[in-house]
């Protein structure tokens, strides 16, 4: 089944064009990194993806069904950006969890043990389980990162869409993330990754696409990650043979 | 001093006042620490003047003051948000387009009606002069506002944090938005008669501010935020009562002490604690 169905997307703010006949399909178990300079339409698509922007032109279509019916079904999980996040808001990391939850609960919110089992569950998958009680400002910027992964896991849901989760995280966490994201392939979750940093693409990744505006590449990394079609992205000369960094 | 606390008691002004002083400051200090986390401040500023014209007029009508009141007060949201996104204007700059002209229409009818006599009541309050009916009305407005915080606060605090998330999990975050203005339109209402339309604003921001400084946790916060203001209602009645001064004034100036206090000597995030951690070297965080 397609999880995620992207079809002649486009987006527009105003007489700008962000996305242009964007086409993207994804099945479950995939990592897809999306890849694309700031600009590139990135942030864009993962609003059409959850309906938080009307498309101009083309649809969305999330497990067959239209967004409206997998937002009510908490089966699209976000993780924000670092600075989307007020660190001084006075939560705990185990409360920011839960909240992954609340798409499965009645109006008033009130938690379950089902619902207390899973956020132990993923804090301990992240390696969070002793700092569950710290209230998130008083986390590293790796560990709050950590915080909205769990969150993610918790959410149990089919489709994980993660904006820029390696921004700023040193490479202990950035291993870490990538072990729990295959463990989260391997069980049928299908995840796209935005990022701007190619490092470690390649050993995250299945698959990758590049944007910028319209669809540039889809492919195994190793053949979207290419000097000459970063260099034309991103504006990076290619590395000639022989010329170490 | 068990008698000095007791002699006011005697007299029913007072222990109208008591009650109202704490219902209305539970009702203020629950909301304000989602106005305080949103950044809401000037909202409960616009909606708290923009009730004026709605007491007048059901003071006209004769119909209960909280009616009129609601609806200019939720009314003035919705004006708000109309020429915010129908306009090129900002939102702060209609904020203060909005509640302003509907002040000063509160203002030009006062000046209408025949019987003025109540106008600074309703612009300061009046804490100690409150009949039976009054109080009927604001404890069971108050008991409405206080169960529907209750039954909703996760959603608040779910929106105050991370609408993107919200709205990917399928909540609404504009309409749960809707329900907090809505409630802030009634805890004005219920706030109205004992600080006035002009301090309304305090128990709106300064529970929740001063909380803000005291804790890092939301369920502590809202406790804290609601002993501040009930603490601030009642200090603010006594000091009224043998002080011979504005009932409205001295609950309010009670609540800015708080915050002061708050301000100075918070545990973590008071400015003494603050110099202190600053000048200690950080211990390695890993």
């Amino acid at each position: 089944m397609t999880v995620l169905d992207v079809r002649g997307l486009s987006v527009r703010y105003g007489e700008v064009i962000a996305l242009d006949q964007v086409d993207l399909q994804l099945g479950a178990s995939t990592v897809c990194g999306l890849l694309g300079a700031n600009g590139s339409g990135k942030s864009t698509l993962f609003k059409a993806t959850m309906g938080l922007i009307r498309p101009y032109a083309g649809t969305v279509r999330i497990r067959e069904g239209d967004v409206r019916t997998a937002r009510r079904s908490a089966a699209i999980a976000y993780m924000p950006q670092a600075e989307a996040v007020d660190p001084d808001f006075p939560i705990t990391a185990r409360e920011v969890v839960l909240t992954g939850r609340y798409g499965r609960m009645g109006i008033t919110r009130r938690a379950r043990a089902a619902d207390r089992e899973a956020v132990d569950d993923a804090l301990a998958r992240v390696g969070l389980a002793d700092l569950a009680g710290r209230q998130i400002g008083r986390l590293s910027g790796g560990q709050r990162k950590r915080v909205f992964l769990a969150r993610a896991i918790a959410q149990d849901a089919p489709l994980l869409l993660l904006d820029e989760p390696f921004a700023g995280v040193d490479r202990g966490t950035q291993d870490a993330m990538t072990t729990v994201l295959h463990e989260l392939r391997d069980d049928g979750r299908t995840v796209l990754v935005s990022t701007h940093d190619i490092a470690g693409v390649d050993t995250l990744c299945d698959r990758a696409v590049l944007l910028a505006g319209r669809l540039l590449a889809d492919g195994p990394p190793a053949e979207v990650v290419t000097p000459e079609v970063l260099g034309r992205v991103f504006g990076i000369p290619p590395v000639r043979e022989g010329e170490a960094r | 001093m068990i008698a000095w606390l007791l002699e006011p008691l005697q007299f029913g002004f007072m222990q109208r006042a008591l009650l109202v002083a704490v219902v209305a400051g539970t009702v203020g200090a629950l909301l304000s620490c989602w106005l305080t986390l949103v950044g809401w401040s000037l909202m409960g500023d616009a909606v708290s003047h923009a009730v004026l014209p709605g007491v007048v007029l059901s003071y006209i009508i004769g119909i209960p003051f909280g009616v009129g009141a609601f609806v200019f007060g939720a009314g003035a949201v919705g004006l708000i948000g109309l020429v915010r996104r129908t306009s090129r204007v900002k939102e702060d700059a209609a904020i203060g387009v909005v509640f302003t002209g509907l002040f000063a229409l509160g203002l030009v009818l006062i000046s209408r009606t025949p019987s003025d006599t109540d106008l600074s009541h309703i612009l300061f309050g009046n804490l100690l002069g409150l009949s039976t009916g009054d109080v009927v009305q604001i404890v069971v407005l108050g008991l409405v506002t206080v169960a529907v915080v209750l039954a909703r606060h996760r959603d608040f605090t779910l929106v105050a944090f991370d609408r993107v998330h919200a709205h990917a999990i399928g909540v609404d975050p504009r309409r749960v938005e809707a329900l907090l203005l809505g409630l802030l339109a009634l805890a004005v209402v219920v706030a109205l008669q004992a600080v006035g339309i002009v301090l309304v604003v305090a128990v709106l921001i300064i529970p929740g501010a001063t909380a803000y400084l005291l804790t890092d946790r939301m369920e502590p916060m809202l406790a804290v935020a609601v002993a501040v203001a009930v603490l601030a209602g009642v200090v603010g009645s006594y000091v009224s009562y043998y002080a011979n001064v504005s009932t409205g004034g001295s609950v309010v100036l009670s609540l800015a002490v708080a915050f002061v206090l708050a301000y100075l000597f918070g545990p973590r995030h008071g400015v003494i604690a603050r110099y202190r951690t600053a000048r200690k070297p950080v211990a390695a965080d890993t």
